[in-house]
């Protein structure tokens, strides 16, 4: 081992290139296997919906107002990701910060609703031991969240990676691998109001 | 403050449990005082632990399938033994004791023998047969092996403090509910099964990239050697199938601990959803651990019939097809439920379908030793021993795919005997192929031949003594996992069957023999070239061991057996003009962190300890986030000294030791063609 | 702002337009009551599968030019993948919902 001189320093930058081209890769994998997650996920719901065993049926839970708005927060929040990703392109790390806080506000918003929403189903008697149903409804529902919350905890690494690292070519590439997890969460939601949501209130 | 884990946890109720405990505790022991008497900590924690290096990690999961492959034989040899004894009588295990057994005996061979054995082989090997100097996530790759070593402990703890599952390896509820076991050995077997499958999901991914990313110049994938092709297969399948076990244990763990209604009996639960999801990932799981095997098989009946492997192309398609088409018969596992006719001849065909290319593979095989120069070396010996015995297996399981004959034979010792045929010659004789075969590359030295063909023999008379008499009791109307019977016609085959499992504790003895022999005989079995058998594949051209970075220079192929052509070429030996640095990944103890808090965070759960779950947890994102801000993962290793080793390797190889290539001049142009100048 | 950032930028509105409208149609039909029957499931799943669409195309810009081959490769087995496994699992607990009655 010896201390890095420059040829090595370039070196290692080439390295560090087709090592983050298989992390970009790799990451698209798991989001495929996250993906097989929630379609398993989705398949229960739709074994169990149904099975509300004379606890509160859909209907009685459900409120389509709360989730349009959640809806909207999440597609904004993907909208701002993008603009984050076009400050990047551009290099400008001021603006990529800028619209890291916006996106990181409208996930905690949304989380916020989510948490009201659960909040007032367990005040109700509808939580998630009341019947399959709802097992399944918070467990899917629950687990969208959380990849939610553990993609802001990443946003908030992130941003503070951009002000201290600048737009590295490593801290550029975990941007890139962040907004396709941020991109990917939001067509989860799709799956989410198409298949509980609005089935659930008709 | 302890959460459910009182003194009561301990094994003082009965001699057998308190046995398994001393053992396992002696055993702890030991292994402490050894290292400690060999000093050897310090090299243990630099050199292996912390290594991110594939070919010690890949070490290190065969030695912990090892390990566990004794852990598990002992249960099967005390069910053998009650059930030999225990006619009109309750033998000597309690059937408490019994259900723990036969459930630990399941879990610990699928979780914790195959597959630590098939991954610590692919990771010596893979990355070598396709000419890279390391998998695509090195550290990654350290982490997965301690999350299954942490799966293993879990196991093994529960020998010790509090008990096993006795829900059986497949943990159906309602029986694995909270309602019904309520003790804490069902918790155990859930956090073994969702730490373990962490670690294969993530090396799944790590070793698709690799094969799709690090392949050298020139190895297209039709060049790419069968095993690993075989490993991209199961990569492929490990990362589709594994989420259905982490979602269906994250389920079954829910109604266990918070009161969720998933698979309970009432309040809406759907317990047939459980054995629908659990098999989503447990039919590609059976393929995930026989592909790797049917790799090395090809491997070893090209090396050891000195011809090139016939209908490489049909081997590749077929190994696809089984890929995906194991992910369409999951239903062929509970028939039983009462599905419709329509639904059970579906999957009672497409059962039926993945016999045809498994078919294909052996005649593959048949023709590759036709006419080739075979060598009995061990691993050629458990290759064959594979074929034949494979084949019975394979024909018992399309009777069992007939669904009418399924309702008969479901439950019964037909189908214990069934799935043992298949895996035991299917994927356990593999890797013992692989081990004879790879051996010399991973350490150096040969294994001894004579006590591997003699641990072939015990293993292959063992396994047709154990599990023949029990087909024939699946007819008798035996059912599985019986603690004691009382139809005195079935003893004489249980004592059969006993006998076959002390056969194959000879098997098992015969290899520690071997180990130990060849270990003492090392000076005089050396592999100094590098290339033992007079291989084929690129695994052959690095030096054994090989040096950390594999390759010096990273080879470029035009052939599907690359060494094979670079030694008739003459190439295989020739220095290069000039060396180039090497970028190495560095060491990083997170990986047995991760392993530890992963222990801890299970532990805890299993046990209601929730401050330490909340700890471990928190403590785990800290060092996940730390490696995620790391830039400086890498280090350089000068061409100095890379030409440093590479010349004191060449120096020590004479003409002399090389294969006389000769005979190989010119290469037959097709597969399986006679080689000119043999007559045909 | 340079012309590739530019057509980027129109990327993701184009994106987030669509997106609106197709989230906007089904809870239209599903609020105000606009259809009965199967027909609000269709309209729901028509508009959730082109949802994705347009998110996989606008947001993650996924295309048969630049996007690598493995990586559409493993997009493709992973629908396959989840159409068998979702479908296999509905098709099998609908038939057993309906021999249990």
């Amino acid at each position: 081992m010896t201390d890095i001189s420059s040829g090595n320093a370039v070196l290692l930058e080439e390295e560090e290139k087709t090592s983050l081209e298989a992390r970009e890769f790799g990451f698209w994998i798991y989001l495929m296997t996250d993906a097989v997650i929630f379609a398993l996920l989705f398949a229960t719901y739709a074994v169990l919906a149904n099975n509300s065993a004379a606890g509160p049926t859909s209907n009685d839970v459900f409120e389509l107002s709360h989730t349009a708005l959640e809806t909207a927060l999440l597609l904004l929040s993907s909208l701002t990701f993008g603009f984050a990703t076009i400050a990047m392109t551009l290099g400008r790390s001021g603006r990529v910060v800028f619209w890291l806080i916006v996106t990181l506000l409208l996930g905690v918003c949304f989380l916020a609703m989510e948490f009201v929403e659960f909040q007032g189903m367990l005040e109700k008697g509808a939580g998630p031991e009341v019947s399959g149903f709802l097992s399944a409804f918070f467990t899917l529902v629950g687990t969208h969240g959380l990849h939610v919350a553990f993609g802001a905890l990443g946003i908030c690494v992130m941003i503070g990676q951009v002000l201290i690292k600048g737009l590295t070519l490593p801290v550029r590439s975990r941007l890139v691998r962040l907004g396709l997890f941020w991109h990917f969460l939001d067509i989860v939601w799709i799956g989410i109001f198409s298949v509980v949501y609005l089935p659930g209130v008709m | 403050m302890l959460g459910r884990l009182t003194v009561e946890a301990l094994p003082f109720y009965s001699w057998v449990a308190m046995g398994g405990a001393f053992v396992t505790v002696a055993g702890g022991v030991a292994v402490f005082l050894l290292i400690t008497y060999l000093r050897a900590w310090k090299v243990l924690w630099t050199d292996w632990l912390t290594s991110v290096d594939h070919k010690k990690i890949g070490i290190m999961y065969v030695i912990l399938a090892l390990v566990m492959l004794v852990r598990g034989f002992v249960d099967a040899l005390m069910m053998r033994a009650q059930q030999a004894i225990a006619l009109n009588s309750e033998g000597y295990l309690p059937p408490e004791h019994f259900e723990q057994i036969f459930s630990s005996h399941g879990t610990i061979m699928i979780f914790f023998v195959a597959m630590p054995f098939l991954t610590g082989l692919i990771n010596i090997i893979v990355p070598q047969q396709i000419g890279a100097r390391d998998v695509a996530f090195p550290f990654l790759n350290s982490v997965s092996l301690w999350m299954t070593a942490t799966g293993a402990a879990l196991v093994l703890v529960s020998l010790v403090i509090g008990k096993f599952s006795q829900a059986g390896w497949t943990g159906y509820p309602p029986y694995s509910g909270i309602e019904y076991s309520p003790g804490v050995g069902v918790d155990y077997w859930l956090w073994a099964l969702i730490v373990s499958g962490v670690g294969s999901t993530l090396s799944g991914i790590n070793f698709i990239v690799t094969i799709v990313k690090n392949r050298c110049p020139g190895m297209t994938f039709m060049r790419m050697p069968m095993f690993t092709w075989t490993t991209l297969c199961i990569s492929i399948l490990i990362a589709f199938a594994f989420p259905a076990l982490t979602v269906v244990a994250a389920q079954l763990t829910l109604d266990r601990t918070l009161g969720f209604h998933f698979f309970t009996n009432g309040d809406g639960g759907n317990m047939m959803m459980y054995a629908n999801l659990l098999w989503i990932w447990g039919h590609p799981e059976v393929y995930i651990l026989i592909l790797p095997a049917f790799g090395i098989f090809s491997e070893v009946v090209a090396t050891f019939s000195r011809k090139r492997l016939f209908g490489y192309p049909s081997l590749v398609y077929a190994t696809a097809c089984i890929a995906l088409l194991s992910f369409t018969v999951w239903l062929h596992h509970f028939f039983t439920m009462g599905s419709s006719a329509n639904v059970n001849a579906v999957f009672g065909i497409a059962t039926m379908i993945i016999a045809v290319p498994t078919g294909v593979k052996i005649f593959d095989w048949l023709f590759t030793m036709f006419r080739g120069r075979i060598e009995f070396h061990p691993s050629m010996v458990f290759t064959i021993g594979f074929m034949v015995t494979f084949v019975i297996g394979g024909v018992t399981g399309v009777l069992l795919a007939l669904p009418p004959a399924d309702y008969l034979m479901h439950n019964s010792t037909f189908l214990v005997a069934h799935f043992h045929n298949m895996l035991i010659p299917g994927a356990l004789f593999g890797y013992f192929a692989g081990l004879n075969y790879w051996f010399p590359k991973a350490f150096g030295f040969k294994l001894d031949r004579k006590w591997g063909i003699r641990s072939f023999w015990f293993w292959l008379i063992g396994f047709y003594l154990a599990f023949m008499p029990l087909y024939v009791l699946g007819f008798m109307g035996m059912s599985r996992r019986m603690e004691h019977y009382a139809d005195p016609n079935w003893q004489p085959y249980l004592v059969v069957a006993a006998l076959g499992a002390i056969c194959v504790l000879i098997g098992i003895a015969c290899i520690a023999i071997q180990l130990v022999v060849s270990a003492r005989n090392w000076g005089s079995s050396r592999d100094i070239t590098g290339d033992p058998w007079n291989g084929r594949t690129l695994e052959w051209a690095t030096s054994s061991p090989p040096a950390p970075y594999n390759f010096a220079i990273i080879p470029d192929v035009s052939d599907i057996d690359a060494f094979h052509e670079m030694k008739i070429r003459g190439t295989a030996y020739a220095p290069p003009v000039r060396y180039q640095d090497i970028v190495m990944p560095k060491s990083t103890p997170l990986g047995p962190i991760l392993g530890a808090l992963a222990f801890g965070l299970g532990f805890a759960f299993v046990w209601y300890i929730w401050w330490l779950v909340a700890l471990c947890f928190v403590l785990s994102l800290v060092c996940v986030g730390i490696r995620a801000c790391d830039d400086n993962s890498e280090f350089v290793l000068p061409a100095a000294e890379v030409a440093k080793i590479e010349s004191a390797r060449l120096a020590q190889i004479s003409p002399a030791d090389l294969h006389d290539m000769r005979d190989f001049v010119p290469l037959g142009e097709a597969s399986g063609e006679a080689l000119p100048g043999r007559g045909m | 702002m340079t012309p590739t950032a530019e057509r980027s930028l129109t990327t993701y509105l184009v994106g987030f337009v669509l997106a609106v409208v197709l989230t906007a149609i089904p809870f239209a039909v599903v609020w105000g009551g606009l259809l009965t029957g199967p027909a609000v499931y269709a309209v729901i799943a028509v508009a959730a599968v082109l949802q994705v669409m347009v998110h996989l195309v606008f947001f993650l810009h996924l295309n048969f030019k630049s996007t690598p081959a493995e990586n559409l490769f493993f997009l493709a087995f992973a629908a396959v993948l989840i159409i068998i496994m979702v479908g296999g699992s509905l098709w099998i607990m609908n038939d057993l919902h309906h021999r249990m009655m």
